[in-house]
């Protein structure tokens, strides 16, 4: 079949097991990062860390409190949630069906791949003084910023993901007399599927440094602005309570896609619904 | 429609597997193919699937064909009574009927890599037999099961093919199994078939029968090797 160009044969991927084992000593592992708190709070209290190097743990909470109430941090965080959003789904879909045109088929290939390959050289943060030229600095190159990180890794995970697809199912599905279409929506797509979960959950990941970066340079809301902001009255609990938001955002949006990959991966040994 | 092969080769860079063979396999009719390894067997049963665009000669073939390989190869994503059904319009009924049939009515729901290899083995016969083919191509499927396992899928494949009548083509390289099972065995050799036998023996057949026994040890000339070991 010439309708498919695909790898031979490799084996079915297993997931790691996981085993009640490790919630039992899970607790164990809190303790050290607890008594580093402690420790930090007692050396901010002594004086032996300076307010404007690092702020105490206490103060930190009751500035996360005070910011939550005046209405900051939650404006700085939706702002922030909207362009990682709205450059997730651009630069996603992008990189996907970018993905599918070059893994379909040959020409696909010649015509995608080689541009994806030498942009992919590029260092995109070193983009940012195009994006200001040509976008100004308003939410396009933030956005844009997000987006083209994004389409990386779901392009080049999604390709290689289709052309890893078993052959020997390709044949399967010759001899069921399945169409192009059945042999792309039944074989090729699902087949693709774990690891174009895996290129998703690297693309939240640089979503996330994409909007960091972004924000830094040329934001006046949003997280990056809230931080930069509070650099300039050397509000360091400001900028942590900002820095923790961040990560918070990032383990909840990989929460997310493990939850999504529990259920799309349920066929796998181990993943048993 | 009877299958017919003339002149068929095949060859991989200078390797020729296939050398202008000829081949008639009758309506209803089980055939086994034996051969040594590496003597094209399964070469033959992928153009005869249609799988092989590089070869050549005149292959006569239905449409009706449907393949159990030796590995059951189910789509690991879809659950069993998807497998069966994929690529059919036929009502869900029917596929749960060849489910029953082989033995595995309550594993419908079962993803593939939750089954043993016998069942495996099973669901992928039931996905070919729920075509209702003519050309039943089997390529050695039972040589991965366990001794027990496989005398209990000899019996379900002979059930199957007395209820459905496909002609039916098993590649094997036991002889025993071939002598059990088949109406008629081919040797493949030199990329010909190199022996056609008939085997008229009743059904159930035992191993100990002396027309088989006489018949085992001219198919086991016909591969290179003597009851005692290697001629
Ligand atoms: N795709 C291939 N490329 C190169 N050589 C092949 C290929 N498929 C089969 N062969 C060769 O053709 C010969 C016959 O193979 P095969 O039909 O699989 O043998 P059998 O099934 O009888 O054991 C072997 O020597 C094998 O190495
Ligand atoms: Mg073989």
């Amino acid at each position: 079949m010439s309708v498919v160009e695909l790898a031979r044969p490799v084996e079915t991927p297993r997931a790691t097991p996981k085993g009640p084992r490790r919630r039992v000593t899970a607790w164990h592992r809190w303790l050290s990062p607890l008594a580093l708190l402690v420790i930090w709070q007692i050396a901010s209290a002594t004086g032996l860390l300076p307010e404007r190097l690092l702020a105490a743990p206490a103060t930190i909470a009751s500035t996360a409190v005070e910011l939550t109430q005046a209405g900051t941090l939650p404006t700085a965080i939706g702002v922030s949630l909207q362009r990682v959003l709205i450059g997730f789904l651009v630069g996603g879909a992008a990189g996907i069906l970018l993905a599918l045109a070059a893994g379909l088929s040959r020409a696909g290939e010649n015509a995608v791949d080689p541009i994806m390959q030498a942009l992919r050289a590029l260092p995109f943060f070193g983009l940012i003084p195009l994006f200001i030229l040509w976008f100004g600095i308003g939410e396009e190159p933030k956005i844009l910023l997000v987006a083209l990180a994004v389409s990386f890794p779901l392009y080049l995970n999604t390709f290689s993901g289709i052309r890893g697809v078993d052959g020997k199912l390709a044949e399967v599905a010759k001899t069921l007399k399945l169409s192009r279409g059945q042999l792309i929506r039944h074989i090729v797509l699902p087949g693709a599927l774990p690891q174009t979960l895996v290129g998703l959950r690297q693309a939240l990941g640089v979503a996330w440094l994409a909007l960091i970066v972004a924000e830094q340079v040329n934001a006046t809301t949003g997280l990056g602005y809230m931080i930069n902001d509070a650099r300039e009255f050397l509000r360091t609990d400001v900028i942590v309570v900002g820095l923790l938001v961040y990560s918070a955002l990032g383990l909840a949006t990989d929460a997310i896609v493990r939850l999504l990959e529990r259920r799309a991966l349920a066929w796998r040994r181990g993943f048993l619904a | 429609m009877a299958t017919r092969l003339s002149g068929v080769a095949r060859a991989f860079g200078d390797r020729v597997v296939l050398d202008s063979l000829d081949l008639e396999l009758r309506d209803g009719e089980f055939t086994a193919l034996l051969g040594r390894s590496g003597s094209g067997k399964s070469t033959l049963l992928r153009a005869l699937a249609g799988l092989d665009d590089e070869v050549t000669g005149a292959i006569d073939v239905t449409d009706s064909v449907a393949v159990a390989f030796q590995e059951p190869r189910l789509v690991p994503w879809k659950r069993l009574l998807a497998n069966i059904t994929l690529g059919l319009d036929a009502p869900a009924d029917k596929a749960k009927a060849a489910l029953a049939e082989v033995g595995l009515a309550e594993r419908s729901d079962a993803w593939p890599l939750t089954l043993s290899g016998g069942e495996a083995q099973r669901a992928s016969l039931a996905r070919a037999l729920v075509r209702e083919p003519e050309l039943l191509l089997l390529d050695e499927p039972f040589s991965a099961l366990d001794a027990l396992t496989r005398i209990t899928i000899h019996q379900l494949v002979l059930e199957l093919w007395a209820r459905h009548r496909p002609a039916v083509l098993l590649v094997t390289h036991d002889v025993d199994e071939a002598l059990l099972l088949a109406d008629r065995v081919l040797v493949l050799d030199e990329g010909r078939i190199a022996h056609d036998i008939s085997i008229t023996a009743e059904r159930p057949r035992h191993r100990e029968d002396p027309a088989l026994v006489t018949l085992r040890n001219t198919l086991l000339a016909a591969l290179g090797v003597s009851p005692e070991g290697r001629s």
